[in-house]
């Protein structure tokens, strides 16, 4: 016989309300364990992401950008803002000791309407001593940027090949960057030379909070990776302590807000996963036992009819496993409709990086989900199994009239 | 001798009534010729259903044996003693036993399809045809009748042609004319070979059997002629 037409397809289609609600049931299961467990890898991937660009171990703002603009929220969580200081604390910070790797940065938020097309935080960078950004942005774009050439986030409305204007400055994108789950994707990118035009034309058309600026002659964070032999808290403090109106901060101290708060968001998902899962398979057991109640004159029919202990046991967990596969693909296909459009969303409302794993990653998570709701069928089912293969034939039989 | 039993008992706790050990069917002979028909009468609750199922292998006597063809029945494994039931034994259960789910031939083909064989739909069809159910094939059971429900029993227990047909009230809830097709064909079937016990509480229908059995308080007693 056809699967299509086999006794356990055959018994699910008879009986379509109780394998509706076992399907929901199922589909329900998987999409808590599908969808929790996929939150929290783009959780973790996205703090990854975050990790790997900011790529460096100490930040050096001047100290104004502690106090007065909230730091945090301008590299973490994406908000527009800049600060400047002296090219020479620069000089300064180079010159301490265990430098590793040290590249300056330029910030500049664009206006909101008038001369800029769109409202974003430009970054710049020196194409000579970057070594966070640069890796990255080659990924995507393998030539070196020309001057009034950018570089835009995923999430941007820009694309390459258009023009977007910044304090009346024409800049051409030259790329587009891959999704990082982080504030990177809001933002603009650009080498120092055209940087330093947009902030020149800021100040030019009076539209710069700090007047009278020299962009030559200033920078806005030095990044800095320690060199070998040397820990990142007695380079911080050497720098904290020589170099006056600056502040070096740990970039792992900068990020373990967000992973605090990441870790908070999994313990809860992993707690809401664990609950559903075991309240789903107590459901499904008391489902199935209830099922098989309902059905024992039936199995006293089959086994009457030469059916044996197994094969009965066989059919019922037949029957629950294709349930379970079933239930468990839909609420697979549920969770990729939701998390893949609403990813974004998601984002905005955990306000924390939120990357989606690779696609391998993804599927290692799918087969996962599948297992698992599966086999919590399987285990709910076995009960019952084994109390049909056990049950008195005779006395059902007999029982009915 | 098709079908032998020695002995058998079948004893019950009744816990409920606190008389500890209550006996259904006492120490039982009886044998079946292939070939004969046999009418087992007797009181309700006198212990017949349960000497049926003693004799379908689907209630282990209390003590005693059970034999067909040879072959200790209760002495085989649960699989090989249900193999044993779908090839050669067609029993007709007192009350309903139709799977909803499933349409009248596919019911009736449920002993072939059990065991992944092509199911003979033309000899179901030919069996409906004889049990005047044959439009109904495509019907489900909640559509049909208590006494069509019960002719499709009766089919499908003779769906493989087994050797011995075990039928319990096969025509409870039929009219008298359906009654007199019903054991015309589980006369048939004896005079084709099979050995038939059919239990019943009609009582003009003794024509049809070759022996009629009565049981009283679970003591068998055959009654000489009519
Ligand atoms: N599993 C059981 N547990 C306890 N008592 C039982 C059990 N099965 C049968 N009995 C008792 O054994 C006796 C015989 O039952 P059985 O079903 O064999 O009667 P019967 O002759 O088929 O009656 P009827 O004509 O009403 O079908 C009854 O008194 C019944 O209560
Ligand atoms: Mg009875």
């Amino acid at each position: 016989m056809k699967l299509a037409n086999s006794l356990p397809v055959r018994n699910l289609k008879g009986k379509p309300v109780r394998t509706a609600v076992l399907l929901l049931l199922t589909t329900l299961l998987t999409l808590t364990v599908f969808g929790g467990t996929l939150m929290i890898i783009s959780l973790k991937t996205g703090l990854h992401s975050l990790e790997s660009r900011l790529g460096a171990d100490i930040m050096v703002v001047p100290y104004e950008a502690t106090t007065k603009s909230n730091l945090e929220t301008i590299v973490l969580q994406g908000a527009t803002g800049y600060f400047y200081m002296d090219n020479e604390k620069y000089q300064k910070i180079a010159s301490c000791e265990g430098i590793g790797q040290i590249s300056a940065q330029f910030f500049l938020a664009s206006a909101s309407s008038g001369c800029c097309s769109l409202s974003v935080q430009i970054i710049g960078f020196d194409p000579d001593t970057d070594f966070t950004i640069t890796p990255w942005i080659k990924k995507s774009y393998a030539q070196n940027l020309q001057k009034f050439d950018i570089v835009v986030g995923n999430d941007l409305n820009a694309f390459v090949g258009d023009t977007l204007t910044f304090y009346g400055v024409d800049c051409h994108v030259a790329a587009k960057l891959d999704k990082t789950g982080t504030s990177f994707d809001t933002a603009v990118f650009t080498n120092s030379e055209t940087i330093k035009a947009l902030i020149q034309s800021s100040v030019d058309k009076n539209m710069n909070e700090f007047k009278n600026i020299n962009p030559d002659a200033v920078v806005s964070c030095v990044l800095i990776n320690v060199a070998e032999g040397y820990t990142v808290e007695e380079v911080l403090n050497d720098i904290n302590i020589h170099v006056k109106k600056v502040k070096a901060i740990q970039t792992k101290d900068m990020i373990s807000g967000v992973s605090d708060s990441l870790s908070g968001i999994a313990d809860i998902i992993s707690l809401l996963i664990a609950v559903v899962w075991i309240a789903g398979i107590i459901i499904l057991l008391l489902a199935f036992t209830m099922s098989v109640n309902e059905r024992k004159k039936e199995f006293a029919v089959l086994r009457m009819l030469g059916a044996s202990q197994r094969k009965l046991a066989a059919m019922v967990m037949q029957e629950a496993l294709l349930v379970c596969l079933l239930g468990s693909l839909l609420g697979i296909g549920l969770g990729l409709l939701i998390l893949l459009p609403f990813n974004q969303l998601i984002e905005e409302l955990l306000n924390l990086p939120f990357l989606l794993p690779s696609a391998g990653q993804m599927l290692t998570d799918t087969i996962a989900a599948v297992l698992v709701s599966v086999l919590s069928g399987g285990i709910a089912v076995s009960a019952s199994a084994f109390r049909i293969s056990r049950m008195d034939t005779a006395l059902i039989l007999r029982g009915e009239n | 001798m098709l079908l032998k039993a020695e002995k058998i008992t079948k004893q019950f706790l009744r816990e409920s009534r606190n008389t500890n050990q209550f006996c259904a069917v006492q120490e039982t002979d009886f044998t079946l010729e292939a070939g004969s028909f046999a009418i087992l009468t007797g009181r309700s609750g006198s212990g017949k259903s349960t000497f049926l199922h003693m004799l379908s292998g689907l209630m282990t006597p209390t003590s005693g044996r059970v034999l067909i063809q040879e072959k200790e029945i209760y002495s085989l494994s649960d699989k090989d003693l249900s193999a044993f039931r779908n090839q050669h034994i067609g029993v007709i259960p007192q009350g309903q036993s139709a799977l909803y789910s499933l349409n009248v031939l596919e019911n009736i083909c449920l002993p072939y399809t059990l065991y992944h064989k092509n199911a003979h739909q033309e000899e179901a069809l030919a069996l409906m045809e004889q049990l005047e159910i044959a439009h109904l094939q495509a019907a489900y059971p909640s559509e049909l009748s208590g006494g069509e429900l019960r002719r499709m029993a009766i089919a499908r227990a003779f769906l493989r042609k087994p050797e011995l047909i075990l039928a319990d009230e096969p025509t409870s809830d039929l009219d008298d004319e359906n009654t007199k097709i019903v054991f015309a064909f589980l006369q048939k079937a004896a005079r084709e070979g099979a050995a038939v016990l059919a239990v019943t509480h009609e009582t003009d229908v003794s024509q049809f059997a070759d022996k009629v059995f009565c049981m009283k308080a679970g003591v068998l007693t055959e009654q000489n002629s009519l």
